[in-house]
């Protein structure tokens, strides 16, 4: 039963965070004759509790707060577009903040944002955009999507501002996801972007990106993770390499590889954490040379400029999201894994995180870095 | 494409009649009531009468009518009211439901913080009636409020407000009822309910928005939430909203007037609307088969999100609603359908329709068979409809 006249593939959900990026992906969107709607998506509580019904009133919180709500909706009826609230808090809590909490009592570094777009963004706004017979979604991400005739696939690509590129944590996206994603933003910088907000009066248009993961604002990782799970974090030794007791940590999962601050250590020079190891309870601190390490195992690996690596590639690598591409060698080791082996040493290449592959400008894959 | 407006409990169109009723007091007889001019003493003469035909509409004297901004001001400044005058005393105990607007349970919250202690009854599963011998069992010496909904917003449950009102009156409990979506939809009399404070909203029965009005028993202690001037006897500083306050009056009355008139037209309906979506697999009505409003459908859809839902309908022309909508427009499983006993992701998938007077058989036909159109729809792209019919 066909619900709307327009063709499919001219109607766009756009992801709408309120901020200026994704606003002015609406924007060019709009002008571009695109059948547009807003989208602001719900992904956590906002400390409600409906079960008793003696729920307290809803609080504002940090990215998707009724404030950023507000904005979005804004700038939709500016733009005379339609304007939705999706509720995807149970898939986020499932797919997101379990998996983020779970990664981080493992001893690893995840980066959920990685995930909210795996799981959230581009799985259950697409599902969702297909029911309501939107052929396409659009965010603000600066990066771009084109389909190579000769190789049969989508690429993704590097915004052409390279100060603002985030084609890092899209890596894995699958064809069928970038088929189906406009990313408008992917040829402007990030002055132009201003601009053209000013120019529609966007009031936003001069507010901050944000940095914090949105579910942990102000970056308390622990007292996050001991509220998720409801257990406290158990304190336990802190080791210099070859096993003498240091002092007393907070709980492995208050800590991250390369860390130096914050340790508690009086110690005669720098000390850096080196190992977490959260099946001992322990958390090693060492030099800074003990951090650096030429060769990595991914797992979980998404590819899109290829089905496989066939053979050993050189191409350039980053294992965190502000790092210069690295020159490296990749090698597929198993349908979800490949090893990658840099030619100079890297300084922290932490589990958890991840790693990404890089041809000049455009994305060969990536994955989860493995606990070594 | 037809447009049918099937989201009355959220809010009505202004009728024709409340609109004519408005419009001299927005530039003709425009005085502050509190003014002692000729223009003042029309605003005021004009607001007594408006008050008296309140009062009349509900079986109360005038004085017992405040003027209000809406429902939700009228439920806090009930519960206000009851709960400061029982502290005084000592008395800081107040019994409610799972299942009342969030403007009676956030503010029965707030209290929680101030030390009051709140009881809050379960419903009956699936149909969402209180049980008065709940209630009797809740109270004690210290109960200073027993406050529960006439008829519920979400799932049209009509409690038995007359048995739970004598049973607090025999305990000489104030007792404080929610009759946001019941007044002008069902006769009231407060009297008959035994009800020391009852709360009405104006934009609920085809009035204006932004007013609505607190019956207080003669007698029962009154706070005002505001403070300024005297107006509303001292209950309510600020200059009153006299054109809201006019259509509001003459909302009522002309409601009521119709009421026998439109439940013979508006309860087939609804039975009408039940009776075919009841045939819809794994579909299930929510709230009580007979004791509910005449205006109100709410189903549950197995493996349908609501949101998709309504999205779906909207492009039908259908306006209906789903869950509770949050403020920020997203929908949360409502807090009523959790405490029907619904899991979360059946709560998650609810419908809710509701009629007004100005809804026809041929609307009632479209949206039902659209309903079937966008449910199977949303069910062939469903993983979890997949599995539950896999399961079979």
């Amino acid at each position: 039963m066909p619900f709307h006249s327009a063709d499919p593939s001219r109607r766009v959900l756009v992801a709408m965070s309120g901020g200026v990026d994704s606003s002015v992906a609406a924007a060019l969107l709009a002008a571009e004759g695109c059948d547009c709607a807003g989208v602001t998506l719900k992904l956590f509580r906002d400390g409600e509790d409906n079960a008793g019904g003696r729920a307290a009133p809803p609080r504002e919180r940090s990215c998707c707060s009724l404030s950023d709500t507000e904005d979005a909706r804004a700038v939709a009826h500016r733009l005379g577009i339609p304007f939705y609230v999706f509720n995807f808090t149970e898939r986020f809590e499932r797919q997101v903040m379990d998996r983020f909490a779970a990664g981080y009592l493992a001893g690893e570094t995840p980066n959920p944002c990685i995930d909210c777009n795996r799981f959230i963004k581009f799985s259950a706004l697409l599902e969702r955009a297909s029911a309501l017979d939107y052929g396409l979604i659009s965010t603000g991400h600066y990066v771009r999507a084109e389909f190579d005739e000769g190789g049969g696939r989508w690429l993704l690509r590097k915004g052409l501002d390279t100060d603002k590129d985030q084609s890092y944590v899209l890596y894995a996206m699958t064809q069928e996801q970038l088929a189906r994603t406009r990313f408008p933003l992917g040829e402007l910088t990030k002055p132009q972007v201003r601009e053209i907000a000013a120019a529609h009066g966007f009031w936003n248009a001069r507010k901050r990106d944000s940095q914090d993961i949105c579910f942990v604002p102000g970056g308390d990782y622990g007292a996050f993770l001991e509220r998720w799970t409801g257990r406290a974090l158990p304190p336990g030794d802190f080791l210099t390499p070859d096993g003498c007791v240091l002092g007393r940590h907070k709980g492995t999962a208050r800590y991250t590889l390369g860390q130096r601050k914050g340790l508690g250590l009086a110690l005669p020079r720098p000390g850096y954490v080196c190992a977490i190891c959260p099946a001992e309870n322990t958390v090693t601190v060492g030099d800074e040379p003990l951090l650096f390490s030429r060769e990595l195992e991914a797992r979980d690996i998404n590819l899109i400029a290829c089905a496989r690596l066939e053979r050993p590639v050189r191409c350039r690598a980053k294992v965190r999201y502000r790092q210069a591409e690295q020159p490296a060698e990749a090698e597929q080791t198993g349908p979800d894994t490949l090893r990658l082996r840099f030619d100079q040493p890297q300084r922290a290449i932490t589990p958890g995180q991840a790693v990404v592959l890089y041809d000049g400008d455009t994305v060969i894959g990536g994955g989860t870095i493995g606990s070594a | 494409m037809r447009s049918i407006y099937l989201d009355n409990a959220a809010t009505t169109a202004l009728s024709p009649a409340a609109k004519q009723a408005m419009l001299p007091y927005f530039d003709g007889i425009f005085g502050n009531p509190s003014s002692l001019h000729t223009w003042g003493q029309q605003a005021s003469a004009a607001l007594q009468d408006a008050r008296e035909r309140i009062a009349l509409c509900l079986g109360a004297d005038p004085k017992e009518i405040t003027f209000t901004s809406g429902g939700s001001e009228a439920d806090n400044q009930a519960i206000f009211s009851a709960a400061m005058a029982g502290a005084a005393r000592g008395k800081q105990h107040i019994v409610s439901s799972a299942i009342e607007h969030h403007a009676v349970l956030y503010y029965l919250a707030s209290l929680q913080t101030q030390g009051f202690d709140v009881t809050i009854l379960p419903v009956e599963p699936g149909t969402g009636l209180v049980r008065p011998a709940d209630v009797a069992a809740a109270l004690r010496e210290d109960t200073c409020l027993v406050t529960i909904m006439f008829a519920n917003n979400e799932i049209g449950t009509i409690q038995p407000i007359a048995e739970i009102g004598a049973l607090c009156r025999q305990r000489k409990i104030p007792f404080h009822t929610d009759a946001v979506q019941a007044v002008g939809h069902v006769p009231i009399d407060v009297r008959a309910l035994r009800a020391d404070y009852l709360s009405l909203a104006g934009h609920k029965f085809h009035g204006p928005k932004g007013v609505g009005a607190l019956y207080c028993r003669k007698g029962m202690p009154l706070r005002s939430l505001l403070l300024g001037g005297a107006q509303e006897r001292g209950h309510r500083a600020g200059t009153e909203n006299l054109p809201a306050i006019m259509g509001m009056a003459s909302a009522l009355e002309e409601s009521l007037a119709l009421l026998g008139q439109t439940d013979a037209v508006m309860v087939p309906l609804r039975d009408r609307l039940i009776a075919r979506l009841r045939d819809i697999p794994r579909a299930r009505l929510n709230g009580h088969p007979t004791l509910r409003l005449p205006n109100n459908v709410n189903f549950c859809f197995e493996g349908v999100e609501g949101e998709a839902l309504l999205l779906l309908l909207d492009a039908q022309g259908i306006a209906a609603s789903s869950g509770s909508a949050c403020t920020s427009g997203s929908l949360d499983p409502s807090h009523v359908l959790l405490a029907l006993g619904l899991p979360h992701e059946i709560a998650h998938g609810s419908l809710r329709l509701t009629l007004s007077r100005y809804i026809t058989e041929a609307d009632i036909d479209y949206t039902a068979e659209a309903i079937l159109q966008v449910v199977e729809r949303l069910r062939a792209m469903s993983p979890v409809w997949e599995r539950i019919t896999a399961d079979r």
